[in-house]
């Protein structure tokens, strides 16, 4: 299978993805510039990690301009496979690919620490290496992580089990002190209703080394690399 | 259709973004703290918005109306979150 990694101006965990999908998995993997066009056959995009246009206006709302958004909207639009990590999660819910927005930290500070996630549906092409109700753990660092939705895009998504990851603490329950950033409904990562579209705050790609501190990270990769290598991905389709 | 706006008129725009009422503030409640701690007891319920101005071009006040509204969708307001009105006056300075 085919990656490739968007690189925006101010782009910067576009590296540890590269590192992630080609020196620890092993994968076909590439970088694409933001003014470039979409061109031949791909995988599954990855709109990586950073503070794409500075985070001017809002993070997020001017990278969802840049000239190489209108391959990835239809990519997605026909079932591709986009994984968006923290910035990469705001720019695809400025794009419209994700519902709901993320605001800044309910306690206005930039946080940058590990954090426990649990799995909560493993039926999506981005979980499907997880069990239902695993226990994870990998590093937020972000100052605007604050997911929020109306009552009724929360009820769609709650509906849909549309919600993939939610901060809970070491026991694998939520509350407001393992919430770390305010999220509505502790929601840490979501997916759209074809499943094929998936934004998270927390890092996978830099949980993906023992050596490094854990690779709960992997799981996230390693499930895409499982649908696009058993060619099941048409599965996710409406 | 409004009197008085030449063919291709300099407007002056003024965008006021501001959140919606369900959304939680917490910059505005660390402004209003700081207020408090200064003495200004008085003040409740602080809000923070954005305000944005610019000069627009316009063959006409409707037209900068559409424009300025397609811009504030697309761009300048996000509408999960945020409400936004504007003013557009000639930049000369005469109001309409």
């Amino acid at each position: 299978m085919r990656w490739g990694i968007i690189v925006f101006p101010g782009s910067c965990d576009d590296h540890d993805v590269y590192y992630c999908l080609k020196r620890v998995l092993r994968q076909r993997v590439e970088f694409v510039w933001h003014k470039d066009r979409l061109v031949g056959r791909w995988d599954c995009l990855v709109l990586p990690g950073g503070f794409s246009y500075g985070d001017y206006l809002r993070a997020g709302a001017m990278a969802r301009f840049s000239p190489i958004m209108q391959g990835v909207v239809e990519f997605a639009r026909r079932g591709g496979l986009v994984l968006g990590i923290c910035n990469g999660f705001q720019i695809l819910c400025e794009a419209g690919l994700l519902p709901g927005t993320l605001m800044r930290n309910a306690s206005l500070h930039f946080i940058c620490r590990p954090v426990f996630l649990r799995l909560e549906e493993n039926d999506s092409p981005f979980t499907c290496a997880g069990k239902k109700g695993q226990l994870l753990r990998f590093p937020i660092k972000h100052g605007e992580g604050c997911y929020y939705a109306d009552r009724l895009t929360l009820r769609r998504l709650r509906r849909n089990r549309q919600i993939l990851l939610r901060y809970v603490d070491e026991k694998g329950k939520t509350s407001a002190s393992a919430n770390p950033n305010g999220s509505l409904d502790h929601i840490a990562g979501v997916c759209n209703e074809n499943r094929n579209v998936f934004g998270l705050m927390p890092h996978p790609e830099q949980a993906a080394e023992k050596l490094l501190g854990g690779e709960d990270g992997l799981r996230i990769f390693a499930s895409v690399a499982a649908t696009c290598g058993k060619g099941e991905r048409r599965k996710w389709l409406a | 259709m409004s009197a008085g706006v030449r063919i291709g008129s300099l407007m002056r725009v003024k965008v006021y973004v501001t959140l919606k009422g369900a959304v939680l503030d917490p910059q505005g409640k660390a402004v209003e703290q700081s207020l408090h701690s200064m003495g200004y007891g008085g003040v409740e319920e602080v809000r923070m918005g954005k305000y944005l101005e610019f000069k627009l071009k316009a063959s006409s006040r409707s037209e900068a109306e559409a424009q300025v509204r397609q811009m504030c969708e697309k761009l300048l307001a996000n509408p999960v979150i945020e409400d936004y009105r504007f003013e557009i006056e000639e930049a000369t300075g005469s109001r309409h």
